[in-house]
């Protein structure tokens, strides 16, 4: 067979992909579609085939400058024109332009008598010179399986087809080839026999009455790629892919921190509040404050002039903005600024995919700093708690990729755990607030733990949590012999240590009094023994001085009376009676 | 071309009162175009006598032409008038078909 002119385009070893420029496929498939080489896109009906296939072409002509040609099977091409008008494709605008070619294949079994041998060539050489026109570097062939219904022959077929996609190969186009999904294999007609390269396998699951469209890459030779389920939109900007962990754990980490809008809570926090770029929940059982502390945040964002998105799943935004001013925060005010805006929606309006896409949207519309979300429980009521999970991972990572710190509440019932979060969310939280009621002595009163904070001191102490007209404060509960006390059993027992410690004081000072007198009573008595011993002494002194005299009278007594009698001295006898004797004399 | 004597409906035209325009669609002289031709010739030459007109269209000369027809496979015969428009694909070997394709009764 003869074919025409051909431009083969060199093998090179790395293998080059062409963006598609759908939003989240080429972060999927790590840059586009492999480059020069067909891709095989199946599924349903109604699954988005033609979408994905037009909106690759059209985005290559209208972001790559690579036109596109456009082989339909099945719908004419003012048809197609009508269709993608509503997506917001203008594709008569661009076949003027020369941007893109539509050509309507069309095969009419009863008009086609077949005799002999045959080949495709005719098709081939349609699409050649289509792309030889254009310069095309796109082709979409939707669906080619069309061929099986009009043509008989169907071992001629299958070697043909196998020509025209060595053809687009040769001819160094990325084509999209579409295929109706068959009952055990990826096509009806088994393409994916031929297309070996790439295969995306489109998905249009309803469950509990919401639709959810899913994408997943089948096969992707010679590349690595997201191998998940991945949710995607169509919506009037086209087909949006939402990768649920394509993003990936590589996000900055900010170390600026942000105030909580509540003083003490920034000094339980070690003083500066949270990170920024993180993600803080607050958890917390039926009116113990979680949207009063989202208020706060909020506040604090919008008095800095950071930008403020909240997402508001139970009240509106009249309400919220009421609500708020009870406790002294006046939202409206920043509303009317523009540096607040809400976005209220019930989670059932619609699928959880699209509140994703629709948050998307919206921040990347405002660029807020913080995003609110309160509260993440209710999303439960749009799809199972693992969705719940994978898409709020997703919106997280996607706020921490943006630096926006993400403020969540969440609603615990109060028969299970407090420690827990209704959608398992705890682990992807960097800053997890507990508010508590504690009930006693007839009252409820609003505790606050910090369960915990990634990367900074944090305070283990419970705080109570009061709304005043002044807004949330936070006080140290009552801790001592009594337990842990709240509200009026804090103040009362606050009371009553106050007038025992009282009573301490004054029998300290009565202590200290009665040992000033004791001291004084010895004293005194001192001072009588000492006299009474003063007197004594006199006494004594006295008595021992009179026996000296009346010794030393007698002894002169003696001598004069020897005197007297004329007698001998006598030596001896004073030598007999000892020197004591001498002594005294002397 | 213009000598058409319209004999009420074009679905049972007589042979001799009614001119055959037939497009054969090729591309370059492959075994299995040279094959058509000649097949459809013989055909001609026998069930039409002398009252058609054979066109042939090399695609590899002008591929724009693919596009007005619908041609998918080659070779394609295309019975242009009398209308409806009728598609042949294949060589043309089985002379049977080609006839029934043709809407042409065999005159024996």
């Amino acid at each position: 067979m003869a074919k025409s002119d051909k431009k083969t385009k060199p093998i090179v070893d790395e293998l080059l992909k062409t963006p598609t420029g759908i939003n989240g496929l080429d972060e999927i498939t790590s840059g586009g579609l492999p480059q020069g080489r067909p891709t095989l896109v199946c599924g349903g009906t109604g699954c988005g085939k033609t979408l994905l296939a037009m909106e690759f072409l059209v985005r290559g002509a209208t972001q790559f400058g690579e036109p596109g040609v456009f082989l339909s099977f099945e719908e004419k091409s003012e048809e197609l024109s009508k269709n993608f008008a509503s997506l917001g494709f203008d594709l008569d605008d661009l076949v003027a332009q020369n941007k893109l070619s539509i050509d309507y294949v069309h095969l009419e079994p009863s008009e086609i008598e077949e005799t002999g041998e045959y080949d495709l060539e005719g098709l081939i050489i349609r699409i050649s010179h289509a792309i030889d026109t254009l310069g095309a570097k796109r082709v979409a062939l939707d669906t080619i399986e069309a061929l099986f219904s009009g043509l008989s022959n169907e071992s001629i077929l299958r070697s043909e087809l196998r020509r025209l996609f060595r053809f687009l190969k040769d001819k160094g186009v990325t084509a999209i080839i579409t295929g109706e999904q068959g009952e055990r294999t990826f096509t009806r007609f088994g393409l994916e026999e031929y297309v070996a390269d790439c295969v995306i396998f489109l998905n249009h699951t309803v469950s509990q009455q919401i639709a959810t469209r899913r994408l997943r890459i089948v096969k992707y030779r010679g590349s690595a790629h997201g191998t998940n389920e991945y949710p995607f939109l169509i919506d009037r900007q086209g087909f949006s892919v939402m990768p649920i962990s394509s993003i990936g754990l590589d996000h900055p980490a900010s170390t600026e921190r942000i105030p909580t809008g509540i003083p003490r809570l920034d000094t339980m926090l070690g003083g500066k509040g949270y990170y920024r770029g993180s993600s803080v929940l607050v958890t917390g059982t039926a009116g113990t404050g979680k949207s009063s502390m989202a208020a706060h945040f909020v506040d604090a964002a919008c008095k800095r002039g950071e930008r403020s998105l909240y997402f508001a799943f139970e009240e509106s935004q009249n309400q919220i903005i009421r609500n708020m001013h009870s406790i002294g925060i006046d939202l409206g005010r920043w509303v009317e600024k523009g540096l607040l805006q809400f976005q209220n929606a019930r989670p059932s309006l619609y699928g959880l995919e699209m509140h994703l896409v629709v948050m998307h949207k919206a921040i990347d519309a405002f660029k807020p700093g913080v995003v609110v979300v309160d509260p993440i429980s209710n999303l439960v009521a749009a799809a199972t708690e693992a969705e719940v999970k994978s898409m709020l991972s997703r919106l997280i990572d996607y706020l921490k990729m943006k630096q926006i710190t993400a403020f969540c509440t969440d609603l615990t019932s109060t028969s299970g755990s407090l420690e827990r979060t209704e959608v398992g969310m705890s682990s992807l939280m960097d800053t997890w607030l507990l508010l508590q009621a504690m009930e006693g002595s007839g009252e409820r009163n609003r505790g606050l733990y910090l369960l915990k904070s990634r990367g900074m001191a944090h305070s283990n102490q419970v705080r109570e949590f009061i709304l005043s007209n002044e807004g949330a404060q936070l006080k140290d509960v009552y801790v001592g012999p009594g337990g842990v006390l709240t509200g009026s059993a804090r103040l009362a027992q606050e009371a009553r240590d106050k007038a025992e410690s009282l009573g301490v004081k004054l029998e300290i000072e009565r202590k200290q009094r009665e040992i000033e007198r004791k001291k004084a009573a010895i004293e005194a008595q001192i001072t009588v023994l000492r006299s009474q011993f003063e007197d004594e002494k006199d006494e004594l002194e006295r008595l021992i001085a009179k026996e000296k005299q009346r010794g030393e009278t007698l002894d002169s007594e003696t001598r004069t009376l020897a005197k007297a009698r004329q007698a001998d001295e006598l030596p001896t006898q004073q030598d007999s009676t000892g020197k004591p004797r001498k002594g005294d004399r002397k | 071309m213009t000598s058409e004597e319209n004999h009420g409906k074009p679905e049972t035209p007589e042979i001799g009162e009614k001119k055959w325009m037939l497009r054969l669609y090729v591309a370059g002289q492959t075994p299995k175009a040279l094959t058509a031709f000649a097949n459809l010739i013989k055909i001609c030459e026998e069930h039409l006598d002398g009252n058609y007109q054979i066109e042939v269209i090399d695609l590899m000369v002008n591929p724009t032409l693919a596009k007005d027809d619908q041609i998918l496979a080659l070779p394609t015969l295309v019975r242009k008038l009398p209308e409806p428009m009728k598609k042949i694909i294949g060589d043309l070997s089985n002379t049977e078909r080609v006839l029934v394709g043709l809407d042409i009764r065999p005159i024996n």
